[in-house]
């Protein structure tokens, strides 16, 4: 059960990158490479500010406001300079690595004994009265622990709910059309350069926001945190889509944070059932890839048949 | 006389300036359209009918020349801030639509070209009774589909919805790039129907391109015909002169004996002098 929480938890953090994923890979078509580094400086940021003893709130607002500069560099680098996204992402995502290693001072920090939004949590969760344990499904489950995942479940929720809403409003919707016709979008008057931006900023934000959140689940920052993000967004970002459909934003958005939470239960299922958890990038590169190519694979498979049909017939 | 709602200051664009295979597409053109003019540009392939409309739009970066749209010298505007007053519509159905958003997107986003893009929700009861009436008045019966993403529509829905889309603002000018072209002859016929009711209720500044004479003659009040980068023929009062498709042929006719004259004259030049 403990094992089980765990997992949600790290899935609702984790569906927050997903959302920030979503935006640059679903809204505007692009793999932003920028989601490693931009990860890597929210778990900067958040914990060497802790360790300042910063609020946790101003902390975590410190990191989001990181990554969303993070992402509009490369959303800058892209249009304005015409620097093909991919390599704009890595320059980006590359710079980081050096700027996350300044700021936290050291490859790893401990915030053992600083306060952080979760410590908050499980203070506020004593203040409520709630017991120390309590029995699920014939465990002991910390009650502290159900806090962290209220917490974040919480997050999670909010920031989907508000990307949905986002991107009904006419500035949301200009960011759609940008993404999906440059051309039309210029016609109308949209700025699509200055759309890209701000949608590579937003979607920075968030990835780096799940970064800050991490760092304080776990209690401890590495500089390595970061590698991967991006690949494990997208993971995220398959898993809901093959369980939800796209058939509406909503649906779509929805189905990236439960997707999220998904691939964690079965990343956690199998770790229990024994994969060497030091494979999990390999694993998590491996399904991406499984995803992007089976439905090609099918196609194939049932084409030549459709064919063979013909010639007989 | 008024002051021109478009006006072209020796414009020319040249590709591959200063190498051998240098191309003026657009060669010192000067032209002004009176407010509520509808002016057809005609030309033979390559004659730099649509770079003129890429000048005026702004896609095609000048050379050399102004641009003055009601006056106002906007020849370093972008694109997309000359299509707050400049509105178009595309040969391919495709280009002007986003093919994943609804159709009611689709037309609150190009309703709000002349203003700033804030937080207000892009489909609220509001605006979407005002999107519903004027689908409706398109009399294609697309009003009960607002909420179909639009590229499940045909070339021909979606180019009377892009036409919809370019006129619901009322622009300075409405530029038609041959936007029938890609049509079959039911839609073009429909589409031009639709056009010429759009800039009736408007009394809109019209440039189109085509290269159908008969809707040059049925549409236009002034035709210009460009041949190599400039406008080479001028011909106003098309309607009252009563202008035919056949005296348009014949001018067409003319260019190309010319054109021939020119190419003969070159192989004659080259085969004396290399």
């Amino acid at each position: 059960m403990n094992l089980v929480i765990g997992a949600v938890t790290m899935g609702f953090i984790l569906a927050l990158l997903g959302l920030g994923v979503f935006l640059s890979y679903r809204v505007y078509h692009l793999v932003d490479l920028t989601a490693d580094g931009s990860f890597g400086i929210g778990v900067a940021v958040a914990a060497a500010l802790l360790v300042h003893g910063a609020l946790p709130l101003a902390a975590t607002a410190a990191a989001v406001a990181a990554g969303a500069l993070a992402g509009a560099i490369t959303g800058f680098l892209h249009t304005r300079f015409q620097v093909n996204a991919l390599l704009a992402g890595v320059l980006t995502s590359t710079a980081l690595y050096s700027v996350s290693l300044f700021v936290m001072g050291s490859g790893s920090v401990s915030l053992a004994s600083s306060p952080t939004l979760v410590t908050q949590a499980h203070r506020l969760a004593a203040g409520l009265g709630w017991p120390e344990t309590v029995t699920l499904l014939g465990t002991d489950v910390q009650s502290s622990s159900l806090a962290t995942l209220a917490l974040m479940a919480l997050l999670a929720a909010g920031f989907a709910l508000a990307l949905t809403g986002f991107l009904g409003t006419d500035l949301g919707t200009a960011m759609r059309a940008a993404g999906n016709n440059p051309q039309m979008a210029r016609a109308v008057a949209i700025d699509v350069e200055g759309m890209v931006v701000l949608g590579l900023g937003v979607s920075n934000g968030l990835i780096a926001l799940s970064g800050a959140l991490i760092t304080q689940y776990q209690g401890f920052a590495n500089i390595t945190m970061g590698v991967g993000a991006i690949v494990t967004g997208l993971a995220n970002l398959m898993v809901g889509e093959t369980l939800f459909g796209r058939r509406s934003i909503g649906r779509w958005i929805s189905g990236a944070v439960l997707g999220a939470v998904a691939f964690r239960l079965l990343v956690a299922a199998a770790i229990r059932a024994g994969l060497n958890a030091d494979a999990l990038k390999l694993v998590t590169a491996v399904f991406v890839l499984a995803v992007l190519i089976v439905p090609q694979w099918g196609a194939r498979l049932r084409a030549p048949r459709r064919a063979g049909a013909r010639a007989h017939g | 006389m008024a002051e021109a709602a478009l006006r072209l200051e020796g414009v020319s664009h040249v590709f591959h300036r200063g190498t051998p295979g240098e191309v003026r597409a657009l060669d010192g053109v000067d032209l002004a359209l009176e407010p509520g003019s509808f002016t057809v540009v005609l030309g033979t392939n390559g004659s730099g009918k649509s770079s003129l409309l890429g000048a005026i739009a702004g896609s095609l970066a000048l050379t050399d020349g102004r641009v003055y749209l009601d006056g106002d010298d906007i020849t370093d505007w972008s694109e997309q801030r000359r299509a707050r007053r400049v509105s178009r519509v595309f040969q391919n159905p495709f280009t002007g639509t986003a093919a994943d958003l609804s159709v009611a997107e689709n037309l609150v986003l190009a309703s709000g070209r002349a203003g700033r893009r804030g937080l207000r929700r892009t489909l609220g009861r509001e605006r979407r009774t005002a999107v519903r009436e004027q689908v409706a008045r398109l009399g294609l019966g697309l009003e009960d589909r607002l909420d179909t993403p639009i590229g499940l529509l045909s070339g021909g829905q979606r180019q009377a919805l892009t036409l919809l889309m370019a006129t619901m603002v009322k622009p300075s000018v409405l530029l038609l790039d041959e936007h029938t072209a890609a049509l079959d002859p039911r839609s073009a016929e429909q589409v031009i129907r639709l056009t010429q009711a759009a800039v009736a209720r408007g009394a809109l500044t019209t440039l189109m391109v085509t290269h159908s004479l008969g809707q040059a003659v049925a549409l236009g009040d002034r035709v210009l015909v460009m041949h190599r980068g400039r406008v080479v023929h001028d011909l106003g009062d098309v309607r009252r002169r009563r202008i035919s498709e056949a005296d348009l042929l014949q001018l067409f006719d003319r260019l190309r004996w010319a054109d021939r004259l020119d190419s003969s004259t070159a192989e004659m030049l080259r085969r004396a002098y290399i």
